[in-house]
């Protein structure tokens, strides 16, 4: 199959602006009037709100507003996407450290942090909880003690919170004969892993800034993966018609999933209302760390395995913090855990796992999306079994590799994509059949992740009479390269050059329905829903010609913005849409839907597809002081086809990087409560040196994925081999097995020694 | 309680990108605000606020400072270059055509001020290796390209024209 535009890495639609400083994000933004907000936030982990006294920044110069959670009776101030346990701001309690309790409307930022000093609140300390073995203790302080309100998008008797606990969801799944298959393993392995607190730092802090008109609409321009996921919670909240709210999403400056879902949207709405002017709210990096972290977690896993290698049985229990308030907490449980066991063939599983509240910074999404967490584990235990086994950890993982077209579990998708092909690729690519240079130590790693089902993504492709395309898509470009990629398939089916399409930023009051820009979902979900859109106006196209031309449709194609007959007779398309309108006006107008609906697989809905990565990593260690150097990574993704091959690359060589951050440096560190490093200078992000002397990303591309042209997601993979693959180096090169991460000097120092003394203790 | 005191004020004369700009400002603000919110500039962006992550980076007498943490008076009678005066009219800079061509650039938020480091490292150092370029980035992070093709970028534009054909 030959492609004009599609497996090309054609240039960015968006980059023009982006290397001028023309692209606009929402800070960017001036609207006539506007208004600036900053937030009060409680310094205490838990504690009650006695009293806020706002007369003296009331009276402040430049001061419009100060509101307190008794200045939002008029709406529902409750927002949540699975629990309604998130208040705009805090109603008695507050829960976290840095949770927003007071607001102030100025002129200026300046003006609005100023008054925000002169509030003054009256706290009563209560007890807190800051980790998970605080939050499960028994008799452990509740984080929440009302019972909860379903959220926007769940209702109650789906969620399973344990009523006097701080566990807000649990989730179990189970496969064969569950644990007791444990027993009839030649070994059986027990350990518990714990995965920190990490933070995605979009280089764009969050920001929204919204205006009230007429009608009595609101519309926010907000820097949100799913502006109608945010659409629903704003109706709900303002009890407006969903018609009414309008969401518009500029560029984003980073998203990984610490934009999905209503962040800032609530309070920016609810104080555009009171002020009557419109208004922004842009955090700064200290705020974007007290909105939206990574669930950190604690795993405990079991396998069991024939002597050979085989895997028999395996048993998660996973404990994850999703802090002050669920977000999407108990689906990411869901999500994660579902894969604890990752791309093998276990006969006998089963899989626990809670979300438990603590008070922190809120748990959300963030790329992984659960998964990262159980595969540190899985992954690392693996090897260990190998070391055990006697066995190659490669080849011990390829003997348990579930094949294409296997089943997973009963109802959900079958694997769509070749593991085994991954892992050789990524063996090869290391050299791991030959002995590491002295000094250096190898480990592999892999993962699968199921993306979200059942969900929906619609689509409007427009033909205009002069042959340009307008391709309407709630797609988020949020530097992943959606745009681009759209704009490739739709240019693909039209037979159009790339420079006559353009692709329309999401705006709920234009751009048609799609649930969300996460979960890798894009290329397949939105992918297809363009490439219907467009294969609907290509029909359109063929009909009109078929009727000017005398011939029928079969003897049609489109090529380079004309139909062909096989004749040799030609029509432009904007021949086609004369002889449609009758005169120079008019357009094609085509409408993709996907929606698979719910399915009897597990979580309710089938994977539309299985994201598939492998990674191989080469370091070397410092034994002085225990500091890792990942000297050669190579990490695979199977995406079935590259739309774009060198954002594919982008995309994991941004995966890898991350996934090193939280391998070696990241932890948001607590000490009673407070957060003790929510900046750049204490938070250690990975940086141009950090880069991996060698890196390379390979794609494994059968043309098998459920997308356009056999493609399918990517960009999240790629993350989550990172830490286990370092781990397992880290232990074939050092024999010392980390559980913890992040990796640190100190830790991997301490590790060294206790082998020595050990090695150095006779028995 | 009102605040009585007004902030004094300093006359403020610079080049950006060529155009002498005459301004009065708060002696307290920072040039970030100035370029972004007095001058309408808005190619350079606010992120860390401590001069940690390189997004507010623009050239001030040819040397790279984070414009969010340096006041607009020290900037009095410089000559600033910010990511808007980089390329010539329409046409685009050499360094901005190879973030291109080489898939630099993701979500552009770090953009800007990746290239004001990258044109002041290649006055520096016009054909740096890939070692040299990572080190001088330490100063300019990005989350989403993992910084590859930002190096691969930067060397491509950094070798001598001949070896470039």
């Amino acid at each position: 199959m030959s492609f004009r535009v599609v497996g090309r890495s054609v240039r960015r639609l968006d980059v023009v602006e982006k290397v001028t400083g023309r692209a606009r994000y929402v800070t960017d933004m001036e609207l006539p009037g506007m208004l600036h907000a900053k937030l009060l936030r409680s310094p205490h982990a838990h504690a009650r709100i006695r009293r806020v006294n706002v007369e003296a920044a009331r009276g402040c110069p430049g001061v419009h507003a100060v509101v307190t959670s008794g200045d939002l009776t008029w709406c529902d101030p409750y927002f949540g996407p699975a629990l309604r346990d998130r208040p705009i701001l805090a109603i008695d309690v507050a829960r976290y450290e840095g949770e927003p309790v007071a607001a102030v409307v100025a002129d200026t930022e300046e003006a609005a942090a100023k008054a925000l000093t002169l509030i003054g609140v009256d706290y009563e300390d209560l007890p807190a909880v800051t980790t998970l073995a605080e939050a499960l203790a028994p008799g452990a302080p509740l984080v929440h003690t009302a019972p909860p309100l379903a959220g926007h998008f769940a209702d109650l008797s789906t969620l399973k919170s344990r009523p006097g606990t701080n566990v807000c969801h649990q989730f179990h799944f189970e496969r064969g004969r569950g644990a007791a298959a444990l027993a009839e393993a030649d070994l059986l392995l027990d350990d518990t892993y714990t995965f920190p607190r990490v933070q995605h730092y979009s280089m764009e802090p969050h920001a929204a800034v919204a205006a009230w008109d007429e009608q009595g609409g609101l519309t926010v321009w907000a820097s949100t993966q799913n502006p109608y996921s945010v659409r629903v919670e704003l109706a709900k909240m303002f009890r407006v018609p969903l018609a009414a709210i309008r969401i518009i999403v500029p560029y984003l400056g980073g998203g990984f999933g610490g934009k999905t879902y209503a962040k800032l949207e609530p309070i920016v709405g609810a104080l555009a209302r009171i002020v009557g002017r419109p208004l922004r709210l842009a955090l700064t990096a200290e705020e974007a760390f007290r909105t939206v972290r990574r669930c950190d977690a604690r795993v405990r896993v079991r396998i069991g395995l024939r002597r050979d290698g085989l895997l028999l049985a395996a048993a998660c229990e996973g404990d994850f913090d999703v802090g002050a308030y669920a977000d999407i907490g108990p689906r990411i449980i869901q999500k994660g855990t579902y894969t604890a066991t990752g791309p093998y063939r276990v006969p006998h599983v089963v899989l626990h796992s809670q979300a438990v509240y603590t008070n922190t910074t809120p748990g959300g999404a963030f790329r992984g999306f659960g998964v990262p967490q159980l595969a540190w584990a899985f992954e690392s235990l693996l090897d260990e079994a190998a070391a055990r086994l006697d066995l190659d950890p490669v080849d011990l993982r390829r003997q348990n590799l579930l094949a294409h077209g296997e089943e997973y579990a009963p109802g959900d998708t079958p694997i769509d994509g070749k593991f085994e092909e991954s892992l050789s690729r990524a063996a090869e690519a290391i050299r791991w059949t030959q002995a590491a240079a002295a000094g250096r130590g190898r480990g592999v790693a892999m993962m699968m992740k199921a993306s979200i089902g059942p969900s929906v993504s619609e689509a409007v492709v427009r033909l205009h009479a002069d042959a340009s395309v307008s391709v309407l898509s709630s797609t988020v470009e949020m530097g992943q390269g959606a745009r681009t990629v759209m704009a490739q398939i739709a240019a693909e089916v039209l037979a159009v050059s790339m420079d006559r399409v353009r692709v329309t930023a999401p705006d709920t009051a234009v751009t048609p329905y799609d649930q969300t820009t996460s979960s890798s979902r894009s290329t397949t979900m939105m992918g297809r829903a363009v490439q219907e859109a467009a294969e609907d106006v290509r029909a359109q196209l063929l009909r009109v010609a078929e009727g000017a031309l005398h011939v029928p449709v079969r003897q049609l194609k489109l090529d380079d913005g004309v139909v062909v007959a096989e004749s040799g007779h030609r029509l432009s398309y904007e021949d086609v849409l004369k002889e449609r309108f009758g005169m120079g006006g008019g357009e094609l107008i085509g409408r993709g839907v996907v929606a698979p609906g719910r399915s009897a697989a597990p979580l309710g809905g089938s994977t539309p597809f299985w994201e598939m990565a492998a990674g191989a990593a080469e370091i070397s260690l410092d034994v002085e002081t225990g500091a890792i150097t990942v000297e050669e990574y190579v990490s695979v993704a199977d995406v079935g086809r590259r739309i774009n091959p060198q954002q594919c690359e982008g995309q994991d060589e941004g995966a890898v990087l991350q996934g090193l951050g939280h391998t070696l440096f990241e932890e948001m560190l607590y000490d009673g409560g407070q957060l003790l490093n929510a900046n750049l200078v204490d938070y250690r992000v990975p940086r141009a040196a950090d880069v991996p002397a060698e890196l390379q990303c390979h794609f494994v591309e059968n043309g098998d994925g459920a997308g356009p042209f056999g493609a399918k997601g990517m960009g999240e993979g790629s993350l989550i081999p990172v830490s286990p693959a370092v781990g397992n180096a880290l232990r074939r090169l050092a024999g010392v097995r980390l559980r913890d991460l992040p990796l640190t000097p100190e830790r991997v120092w301490r590790a060294l020694r206790a082998r020595d003394q050990k090695e150095s203790t006779p028995p | 309680m009102s605040d009585t005191r007004t902030p004094s004020s300093c006359s403020l004369a610079f080049t950006v990108n060529g155009r002498a700009v005459t301004l009065e400002v708060p002696a307290h603000v920072l040039l970030l605000d100035v370029l972004r919110e007095r001058l309408g500039l808005k190619g350079a962006k606010r992120s860390c606020d401590m001069q940690v992550c390189g997004a507010c980076t623009v050239l001030v007498d040819g040397s790279p400072v984070s414009s969010c943490t340096y006041l607009a008076v020290e900037a009095d009678g410089a000559d600033i270059l910010t990511v808007e005066g980089l390329g010539h009219g329409d046409t685009l800079d050499p360094l901005q055509e190879a973030f291109i061509e080489h898939g630099a650039v993701q979500c552009g938020f770090c953009t800007s001020g990746m290239l004001m480091s990258a044109r002041a490292l290649l006055a520096e150092d016009p054909a740096p290796t890939r070692e040299r370029v990572a080190h001088y980035l330490r100063g300019n992070l990005c989350r989403c390209t993992g910084y590859t093709k930002v190096i691969d970028a930067i060397v491509a534009c950094g070798r001598p024209q001949e070896a470039r054909t």
